[in-house]
């Protein structure tokens, strides 16, 4: 399937990588960007199709805002919601600073 | 017949009468995974220890004569491992949840559990769901029983290779654009995606939320109708989950037995099994419908005009709901974390490169993209548009059919390692089962018969309206008893060692 070349560009790649949290490598980011563009330039199809006065669908299932009664029902205990972590302490998640200097 | 070839039902009734103890039951199939799975790799745990136990738990219920907790009690399943465990590390066939064991069960796992149902372990899979092969998954592909050196589909691959390996009679998998029905096409076994909402999210690692959808595998048709009947039904637990009886699938399925499909009309979507589509695939589908017009239905060509853009808004939508979904394993409260006593920052990105493979950045990317200021209109607004038109489209050809059939797949099984490096290619594996998640309808795959030019299976896609999962079951039902009759069970050839 002949790509719209030149759909997104591996600068683009990096910065999108960058907003995603992503650090990926030098030869990821040559993989990506080729792969990417094809992919890209594939799906535009979408645009092909006159749609201007089509609502949009963002859920197959039409649903209102499903509430439960307020009541307290148990949840997890301190200690199961920390099982899985990296890093606790005293009970909490121990995370990296997030400041940029040491504190 | 030995223990591991038997239906699920007959299994059970055999459990029940105490023919066979389900340990018994379950030591055959451990036994089976033990001699198999080597070269199978169905699965990426096994926990024989509480298999056993929750097994001995039936058998003291049969001793003592009380009702079974379920029609499918003792009964061994595996699954995939998407679905969070409390006994059982949960992956998502990625790096960064490696070891990772949930704190609590996902309502699919709690429902199996108090059905009396033993749950062997959990399954391979394209990591967290993405990927048509298996091969996306950071602990190695699955191989397919039918000839080792193909793919057995995906993204659960691992749930319907341990089917026709005959590991275990039942398997859980999930449904984003295709994971089910794709691997139980070119598996030779029966996967079902319910309608959208008709079996819980919670506790199941979300994909794309607005198209994942858990639904049975199993080898026959009867058999996922009693696990769907399990699984299926609303939970309060899963805002997205349907409020209403689940469909009496298991009795469409005993009266499909029957054989009569008179009076049904089955409409041939007219945009799903020409060009693309392997010779075989498509020689089998025709004579589905001639199987299916034997039975007595109706049948005729329905159009769907908006299924062509169908992959191309899934692969909008669903890497948008991926790039926001998996933002979520930030190296911070479970998972893998690495680069420690960097920043958070830097930690987060490098934890993300380290735990996360290739497909699953890509999509993140692409999702990211799409859904970024000056692109959305063009991408994620545009595709969701589209949505609406292919749900129009299957209102409009429901209103001329009962059910719509295509072939599941383009093409049969293919070689490990063909289509991995190229994303585009590997896509295409979905193209006729996208628009049922696109839509939230139902649909499902049963097993044609045998491609010619390469001796592998094909599967038949069945699909139904919202919560219209009893026709579909009876038309496969129908159709799988007839097929039986004539050519026997689809069986791989014996599993190398």
């Amino acid at each position: 399937m002949p790509a719209e070349s030149g759909a997104i560009s591996r600068d683009e790649v990096a910065h999108l990588a960058r907003l995603a949290r992503l650090a990926v490598t030098d030869e990821e980011l040559d993989v990506f960007a080729g792969q990417l563009d094809v992919i890209l330039g594939s799906v535009a199809r979408v645009g092909e199709v006159a749609a201007d006065d089509i609502p949009p669908t963002s859920h197959a299932v039409p649903l209102e805002n499903v509430f439960r009664p307020d009541v307290r029902r148990p949840g997890l205990s301190q200690e199961q919601a920390l099982s899985g972590a990296p890093a606790a302490e005293d009970g909490r998640f121990r995370v990296p600073r997030i400041l940029g200097e040491e504190q | 017949m030995s223990v591991i070839t038997l239906s699920a039902a007959e299994l059970a009734g055999r459990i029940q009468s105490g023919e066979v103890s389900a340990v018994e039951a379950a030591q055959a199939h451990l036994d089976r995974i033990a001699e198999v799975d080597g070269s199978v790799h169905a699965f990426l745990h096994v926990g024989a220890e509480a298999a056993l136990a929750s097994a001995a738990l039936v058998d003291e219920q049969v001793k003592a004569g009380s009702a079974p907790a379920s029609p499918l009690a003792g009964v061994p399943l595996a699954l995939k491992d998407v679905f969070a465990t409390i006994d059982m590390p949960t992956t998502c066939g990625s790096k960064i949840l490696e070891g990772w064991r949930p704190p609590y069960d996902a309502t699919v796992t709690a429902r199996l559990r108090a059905a009396g149902i033993t749950i062997l372990g959990k399954t391979n899979m394209d990591e967290f769901a993405m990927g048509s092969s298996t091969e996306h998954s950071a602990y190695g592909p699955t191989h397919n029983p039918w000839d080792l050196s193909r793919i057995p589909g995906g993204s659960g691959g691992g749930s319907a290779a341990a089917l026709a390996a005959f590991e275990a009679p039942l398997a859980i998998g999930t449904d984003t654009g295709g994971s089910i029905r794709q691997p139980a096409a070119v598996t030779g076994t029966v996967g079902v995606k319910p309608t959208y909402g008709g079996v819980s999210r919670y506790g199941l690692v979300a994909c794309a939320s607005s198209l994942d959808q858990g639904g049975p595998c199993a080898r026959t048709v009867l058999d996922a109708a009693l696990l769907h009947e399990v699984i299926g039904g609303y939970d309060p637990l899963d805002s997205t989950s349907i409020d209403a009886p689940v469909p009496s699938v298991v009795e469409a399925a005993r009266l499909g037995a029957q054989g009569d499909l008179s009076g049904l009309r089955v409409g041939v979507v007219r945009e799903l099994g020409g060009e693309g589509y392997q010779p075989g695939v498509r020689a089998s589908f025709d004579a589905a419908l001639q199987r299916l017009e034997k039975l007595g239905a109706e049948i005729v060509e329905v159009s769907c005009p908006h299924f062509e853009y169908g992959m191309a808004a899934y692969y909008l939508i669903l890497p948008s709901e991926v790039s926001s979904n998996l933002a979520r394993f930030d190296a911070m409260r479970y998972g893998l974390r690495v680069a420690e006593g960097a920043s958070a920052e830097e930690v987060m990105a490098a934890t993300r490169e380290a735990g996360f493979g290739p497909e699953v950045k890509r999509r993140i990317i692409l999702g990211t993209y799409a859904l970024s200021s000056g692109y959305y209109d063009a991408y994620y607004g545009q595709a969701q548009k589209v949505r609406t038109l292919i749900s129009r489209d299957f209102a409009a050809a429901f209103a001329k059919a009962d059910v719509l059939v295509s072939p599941t797949a383009p093409t049969t099984a293919f070689p490990i390692g063909e289509k991995v490096d190229d994303p585009l290619a590997m896509y295409l594996n979905d193209l006729a089962t996208i628009p049922t998640n696109l839509a939230g309808v139902a649909g499902m795959s049963v097993p044609s018969g045998l491609a010619e030019e390469d001796g592998l299976p094909v599967g038949l896609q069945i699909m139904a309206p919202a919560l219209g999962e009893a026709v579909m079951y009876r038309v496969g039902a129908a159709f799988e008893a007839s097929r039986l009759a004539d050519e026997g069970a689809l069986t791989a050839p014996e599993v190398a060692r």
